[in-house]
């Protein structure tokens, strides 16, 4: 009779696991934990590269943030640029899908056309926006076709946000819209026949059984598109620069120009902080609002 | 229902298209228009010039440039469906000490964009001497938040599996890594697909880590390669721009077509999951 072997399955099982999890722990350690907490730190320091300079300044940097005239001005366009995009992106979102939804031919390759912006690659998408809204280009032209004398969308303060924000809509907006219809399509339709048996208009249908059973998946979208809306970066950089003035200066669009045009890291990271706050506020209230909907569901 | 509901349908489905196709069309036709008739409103070329796309490659060391953002896609891409899928599948199907505690850790990564720790990751790239290289581009994404969100679309794929299928994989003598090889994976083709697809676009579209980290003009990929079309007095040269951009779109807008079905839900799938 043989000793039994220390390499038990379960011992085996236990290393596999270990093994098979190293690469993935250590990127998120190396990658994600560590430059987080590097972050915070360098927040407290003065760093310039090129003077290959790092103090300590304490606080330094985030009275900096507190007396930044631009900031407010950089949270505002934050701002609006997350709450226009949320809400045109939903709104245009559910448009699409609830047009889809219909019984019709075809709708499977207008899917595909709504969708297709998605694959194409963003930077390519961004310049041709930027050339069909030059001055005196292709929406200018339409526009005078019908005799009106359209802005210079990207270099006038009242439009060049509103453009970079219609931009971004189309280009990503089919992503929300196929979540929408797969929520769509779950709606029983023993409901709607119900109602329409009561003779309920179809606006009536909507407001009070398809957007009530579809209210989770708008919150789950919208709560997707505002912190993926945080992350614009290209778009501004290509279309605006941030101009004209700081009217389209996002939050990460400041923190590039401050850390790597400026050379001010110090100060990119303690905008970095400011935008990780934000992001888990959002999360934050991502799981409170998701408790709520559980809590009604029972 | 109605011909004439249908028709209103098929009517305002067809305005909303314009916003969507348009652009693209716009950006391929534009890009055979010599520079003088770049602004004419056709949607067709007067006369095709293909003194453009010829010029996209004299201006900038643009197959290199292609060749970059190919190969960096590739690796990130296999990269991450070997450490994400490996990882999953622990996490999903095996139990070891630690692991909620683990899983967690890794978990909270989808919470930190990776704007947000773009500043020390450039000092650490620095102090190894690895600016201006391409590894901040296959590094970061193939094992930081990308790819976390990538063992979390796989976990939740793992779970779904039967056990069955495991325990009588186990009775023929397999251990866990010919189980998870000869078993699990093939059974897991869609989602990493999905994965693959969403992993893909993802380093095919990165645009701040590129801008960041690299500035020799060999080593450029395609987004940062495609704003520098510009004349002497930084004036956009806007039909050759548009050519690479077409170069840029196209290849992918073809793999999509073809595969429609796969790139859209599993596209949406993973963006729900993030």
């Amino acid at each position: 009779m043989t000793a039994p072997s220390f390499w038990t399955t379960r011992r085996r099982d236990q290393l596999t696991a270990y093994v098979f999890i190293t690469p993935a722990l250590f990127g998120a350690v190396a990658f994600v934990f560590l430059p987080l907490v590097l972050v915070v730190w360098y927040s407290l320091h003065e760093w310039n590269v090129l003077a290959d300079s790092f103090n300590f300044v304490g606080a330094e940097n985030y009275q900096k943030l507190a007396d930044d005239p631009n900031f407010p001005a950089v949270l505002r366009a934050t701002a609006f640029f997350s709450i226009g995009l949320v809400v045109l992106n939903l709104g245009l979102a559910l448009l699409l899908a609830v047009l889809l939804n219909q019984k019709l031919r075809g709708t499977t390759f207008f899917r595909v056309l709504f969708f297709s912006p998605v694959v194409v690659s963003l930077l390519a998408w961004t310049i041709v926006w930027g050339f069909l809204l030059q001055d005196n280009g292709g929406i200018n032209g339409l526009l005078d076709a019908v005799g009106i004398d359209g802005p210079n969308w990207l270099r006038s303060g009242g439009t060049a946000m509103a453009s970079v924000v219609i931009v971004q809509v189309f280009k990503n907006v089919g992503l929300n819209m196929v979540l929408f219809l797969a929520a769509l399509q779950g709606v029983p339709q023993d409901l709607y026949e119900a109602a329409r048996t009561d003779g309920a208009s179809p606006w009536t249908i909507f407001r009070r059984i398809t957007l009530p059973l579809i209210s989770p998946t708008i919150l789950l979208t919208s709560i997707i598109t505002v912190v993926g809306s945080l992350q614009v970066f290209a778009q501004i950089s290509v279309l605006t620069q941030g101009g004209p003035g700081t009217s389209t200066t996002v939050l990460v669009y400041y923190l590039y120009q401050q850390a790597f045009q400026f050379h001010a890291f110090g100060y990119g990271a303690t905008l970095s902080v400011v935008l990780f706050l934000i992001v888990l506020a959002l999360t934050v209230l991502q799981w409170q609002m998701r408790k709520r909907w559980v809590f009604h569901e029972h | 229902m109605s011909t004439r509901t249908k028709v209103f349908l098929y009517g305002i489905l067809l305005v909303l298209c314009v916003p969507f196709v348009f652009p693209t069309w716009w950006m391929i036709t534009s890009s055979f228009k010599p520079n003088a008739e770049i602004f004419s409103p056709s949607l067709w070329p007067s006369s095709w010039s293909f003194e453009p796309w010829r010029q996209v490659f004299t201006m900038q060391p643009f197959a290199q440039q292609y060749f970059n953002s190919a190969y960096i896609a590739v690796v990130v891409t296999l990269g991450t469906l070997v450490v994400a899928s490996m990882a999953g599948y622990a996490f999903a199907r095996i139990r070891f000490r630690g692991q909620n505690a683990l899983f967690l850790l890794v978990l909270t990564g989808l919470l930190i964009p990776s704007e947000v720790t773009i500043v020390p990751l450039f000092r650490i790239f620095n102090s190894l001497g690895l600016v201006d290289t391409h590894w901040p581009l296959i590094l970061v994404p193939m094992l930081g938040p990308p790819s976390v969100l990538a063992t979390f679309i796989m976990r939740q794929f793992f779970i779904t599996l039967p056990g069955e299928l495991e325990e009588a994989a186990r009775m023929d003598g397999l251990g866990r890594p010919a189980i998870f090889r000869k078993i699990a994976l093939p059974l897991a083709r869609p989602a990493l697909g999905a994965v693959a697809i969403f992993t893909f676009l993802h380093s095919w579209n990165l645009y701040l880590e590129p801008v960041v980290y690299i500035s020799s003009r060999t080593k450029y990929t395609l987004p940062q390669a495609l704003t520098q079309f510009t004349d002497a007095y930084q004036g956009q040269l806007w039909n050759v721009q548009l050519s690479a951009a077409s170069m840029t779109a196209i290849p992918v807008l073809i793999v999509f077509v073809l595969a429609q079905r796969q790139f859209i839900e599993g596209l949406a799938h993973t963006g729900l999951k993030g």
